[in-house]
């Protein structure tokens, strides 16, 4: 009989190889997914993980793997800290929409001007309305001890309501021939969050989700907010003990990742995106949290994970493309890679022990 | 001579890294109360484990009245007329008494039928019982009384008890021990485990003692000194801890008519506690578990705040004031809970020490953790308290309960508080460590420190405080010097048996 035994301490080794077992797995399940479909399975997971890299039209692919992974890393360090102490910020992606809303209608407001603070004062805007967005949760919570994850998921939908809305009211494109949609900040570049180095993907949001990783790093491993973040997650009542107030510790958190997600979305809708239109929100803020458990919530890992997901979205797409695979097979296996994440991530804590059970 | 009803032969038990039971042999008379004496981790759970079915031998052999006696599992041991009632009760608190028995049940009969037959065990053994009271609202005496009744309805030919007065006052002790007493006379056989000596002195025929999963002797309780019976317990001659008189000096925590409701519904909500400890000064708090115990040191420790002027520290308010400002000002705490209160489960020790130790062992500046000081706070620790652990980056996890324990005291001791609130602080240790945790409070006491003890051992309050005050529901009796105090007058401040007489059987 098999049965899982608890270690006396977790296994570091088997934190480390945890993700690297799990992308094998997926990788095996996956391409039994894709046989079963009726295509050649080794092309489709090549085409998926190597065609982006290093493939005929690589050139094309990489600077897309920044553009995709930065803001998915941005979201997840944010989120990776409130996860930790377990405080759920499911709404990232209402607060991304809001970054983007608060800072393109910053600058917006000053158009056609071509000061050089435009840009920055646009930056501080966006962190401001994702940190404003997260605020809404963080108080509920704090004065009435409301459920973070209800709200801020609801939130989600109020924010795309509300970004349909300004597409088709108060920052829509006065030259735009009626189309819902702002004016578009690519041509505009005093508002423009362009390319650093030209072809390369490299944008102001890519330096930011870099910063964003160093910080949370330092933070988790050499602060006291972050030892409390910590401490919070693993023993709740030690961390009262220790004298964390939860509290503030809410607020720091959901501040915290609703700004880093009004980041990524303000630096989006600057740069790769361009404009504030009905569809802008794609996503990044729910994928994040795959992004960040597969992480498994610590700074470099998010980093590692955000470009493995940006990678498999990349290839994903080329693979529907050249292969004509579905898209749902797609999306079953990036589910399948959280999902095989967090099935071995059990080894870190239990060992499998054959034999007979003893009840104790 | 007659077979005796369980004979256990040459039993072995081992687990990866210990040998629990090697090779125990004893056996357990038709009638006969037996004690089972040993510290903790000496392997008597192992050993009841095995007779109970819960868990296999490695090898040896058990015989039950003449025959092989191999329980797969409880239920088969329980069929075999073997029960136990455990240390930790298996109870619903939202559940009345009669609900929580029939979930034990093979086939609970109807439930008007099941309270009859409750009432009527528990009459003529007496233990007054009511089977509609919601388990919830039941002291600790009461709910182990549901424990008892639900193995007494199996008509067990062997009662095995885990440390059954851990949890109650003297006068429950006695109604527990009258109800035993019944039960021997009626042909049933008890094994006794405890390691409290005087009451196995008075209750038992036989015992048998264990050191390090050996059985190293056995004797006859009435005739063998309680001394005697300790030093074959750990194998050494006891060192009692030494106090020296001690002059007090101010009163260095003051609580004046603090009133706290219950923090949750089966909380014990403080009412009107007053407090004076004085510098140098040991204040022993007896009382049963779940009698208020964690809340007031949630009051002590700034967990719980509370009016400002209700908790006073050298005449200054402190009340509003959380853990870490009181660390600050000297006020230092080790809770009863050790994983996940006084520490967390998963994190190292050094990262335990900094816990609670940031704060005056200057381990953080500007917000910044400084780890190599906190390394050395941890080493420090587990060096002066002889903490076993390969070192301090393993898990609090990985250390035996009595181990950790001594790290959590460790770790306030050497802060130099200036008041120290600790609760049970040498559960789980064996007397060893317990005789060294007691006399690092006493030295403490003696530098000048005013010391408050939370503890259901009665004995070590005796041996260690100045003066004593019981909890009973919330209500903190008045404090009265601690020596020349007798059982019954404890008993009495503990709120007796919670207003429960003796039966009369």
């Amino acid at each position: 009989m098999i049965r899982l035994e608890k270690r006396p301490q977790p296994s570091r080794a088997w934190s480390m190889a945890t993700p690297l077992v799990a992308v094998l797995a997926t990788m095996f399940f996956g391409g039994l997914l894709f046989a079963v479909l009726g295509k050649p399975p080794v092309e489709a997971i090549r085409t998926i993980f190597w065609e982006p890299l290093f493939g005929e039209f690589a050139f094309y692919y990489r600077p897309q793997l920044l553009v995709k992974g930065a803001p998915l890393v941005l979201i997840a360090i944010g989120l990776s800290l409130g996860f930790r102490a377990g405080i759920w910020n499911i709404g990232a992606e209402g607060q991304y929409i809001m970054g983007a809303i608060f800072g393109a209608g910053a600058g917006l407001a000053f158009y056609p001007s071509e000061s050089f603070l435009i840009f920055p004062f646009m930056v501080i805007a966006g962190a401001f309305g994702g940190w404003l967005w997260a605020m809404i949760p963080a108080i509920l919570k704090t004065r009435f001890g409301t459920n973070e994850i209800l709200v801020s998921l609801m939130l989600v939908y109020v924010a795309e309501q509300f970004l349909a809305s300004v597409s088709l009211g108060l920052l829509k494109n006065p030259e735009g021939f009626g189309f819902p949609g702002s004016r578009n900040l690519q041509s505009w570049d005093a508002a423009h969050n362009a390319e650093l180095i030209a072809g390369s993907g490299m944008h102001w949001g890519v330096v930011a989700a870099l910063i964003a990783v160093i910080f949370a790093y330092v933070l988790l491993n050499r602060h006291m907010t972050g030892y409390h973040i910590r401490l919070t997650g693993e023993a709740p009542r030690a961390a009262k003990f220790a004298g964390v107030n939860p509290t503030r510790l809410v607020l720091f958190c959901l501040g915290t990742s609703g700004a880093l997600a009004g980041l990524a979305g303000m630096f989006e809708v600057s740069g790769p995106s361009g404009q504030i239109s009905i569809d802008f929100n794609v996503g990044y803020g729910f994928t994040a949290i795959i992004v960040a458990f597969l992480g498994r919530l610590h700074p470099v890992g998010i980093l590692l994970a955000g470009g493995l997901m940006a990678l498999t979205y990349i290839g994903g797409d080329i693979a529907q493309s050249n292969l004509q695979l579905p898209a749902a097979a797609i999306q079953v296996f990036q589910g399948m890679l959280l999902f095989f994440l967090l099935a071995f991530d059990l080894l870190t804590n239990f060992r499998i022990a054959i034999g007979k059970p003893e009840v104790a | 001579m007659t077979v005796p009803l369980l004979s256990l032969q040459g039993l072995t038990k081992a687990y990866p890294g210990v040998v629990a039971n090697d090779s125990v042999s004893f056996d357990i008379g038709e009638g006969e109360v037996h004690a089972l004496l040993g510290e903790n981790g000496a392997g008597k759970s192992t050993l009841v484990k095995m007779i109970y079915g819960l868990v296999k031998p490695d090898s040896g052999k058990m015989l039950l009245r003449g025959q092989p006696f191999e329980p797969a599992e409880p239920r088969q041991a329980r069929a075999d007329g073997i029960a136990m009632v455990f240390q930790h009760f298996s109870l619903f608190d939202a559940l009345n008494v009669a609900e929580n028995i029939a979930l034990g049940m093979e086939n609970p009969p109807e439930m008007r039928d099941l309270a009859a037959r409750i009432r009527e065990v528990s009459e003529t053994y007496g233990l007054p019982l009511d089977p509609f009271r919601t388990v919830g609202d039941l002291s600790a005496g009461e709910r182990q009384r549901v424990e008892i009744i639900r193995c007494l309805l199996q008509d067990p030919k062997l009662l095995i008890m885990d440390e059954p007065t851990s949890v109650l006052t003297p006068q429950e002790v006695e109604i527990l021990f009258k109800t035993l007493q019944k039960l021997q006379s009626e042909g049933t056989s008890i094994l006794y485990i405890s390691h409290k000596l005087e009451e196995i002195r008075t209750l038992c025929d036989h015992a048998t003692i264990l050191r390090l999963g050996k059985n190293v002797g056995e004797c006859t309780p009435s005739e063998t000194s309680a001394r005697d019976m300790a030093e074959m317990m750990v194998g050494s001659s006891l060192q009692t801890p030494q106090r020296a008189a001690r002059e007090f000096g101010e009163v260095a925590m003051d609580i004046t008519g603090l009133s706290v409701p219950a923090p949750s519904a089966f909380g014990t909500a403080l009412k009107n506690v007053h407090l004076k400890v004085r510098k140098g000064e040991i204040l022993g708090i007896g009382g049963v578990a779940g009698n208020g115990q964690d809340e007031l040191l949630g009051v002590l420790s700034g967990e719980t705040l509370t009016d400002a002027d209700a908790v006073k520290l050298h005449g200054k308010p402190i009340g509003r004031l959380g853990p870490t400002a009181r660390r600050r000002f000297g006020v230092l705490a080790a809770p009863e809970e050790r994983l996940g209160h006084a520490a967390a489960p998963d994190m190292s020790l050094t990262e335990n020490a900094m816990l609670t130790g940031s704060v005056r062992e200057g381990l953080e500046k500007n917000g910044f953790l400084d780890w190599g000081a906190t390394t050395d706070f941890a080493e420090r620790i587990i060096k002066a308290f002889d903490v076993r652990t390969p070192g301090p980056g393993n898990a609090a996890r990985s250390l035996s309960g009595g181990n950790l324990q001594k790290f959590v005291i460790g770790r306030e001791v050497l802060q130099d508080p200036d008041v120290l609130v600790v609760n049970q602080p040498t559960w789980g240790v064996d007397a060893a460590a317990a005789a060294a945790i007691r006399q690092s409070l006493l030295d403490l006491a003696a530098k000048g420190a005013a010391v408050i003890c939370i503890s259901q051992d009665l004995d070590e309050l005796m041996e260690i405080s100045d003066s004593f005050a019981a909890l009973n529901e919330g209500r903190l009796s008045a404090p009265r010097e601690a020596a020349g105090l007798t059982v019954d007058e404890i008993g009495l401040m503990m709120g007796g048996a919670h207003g429960m007489e003796v039966a009369h059987v």
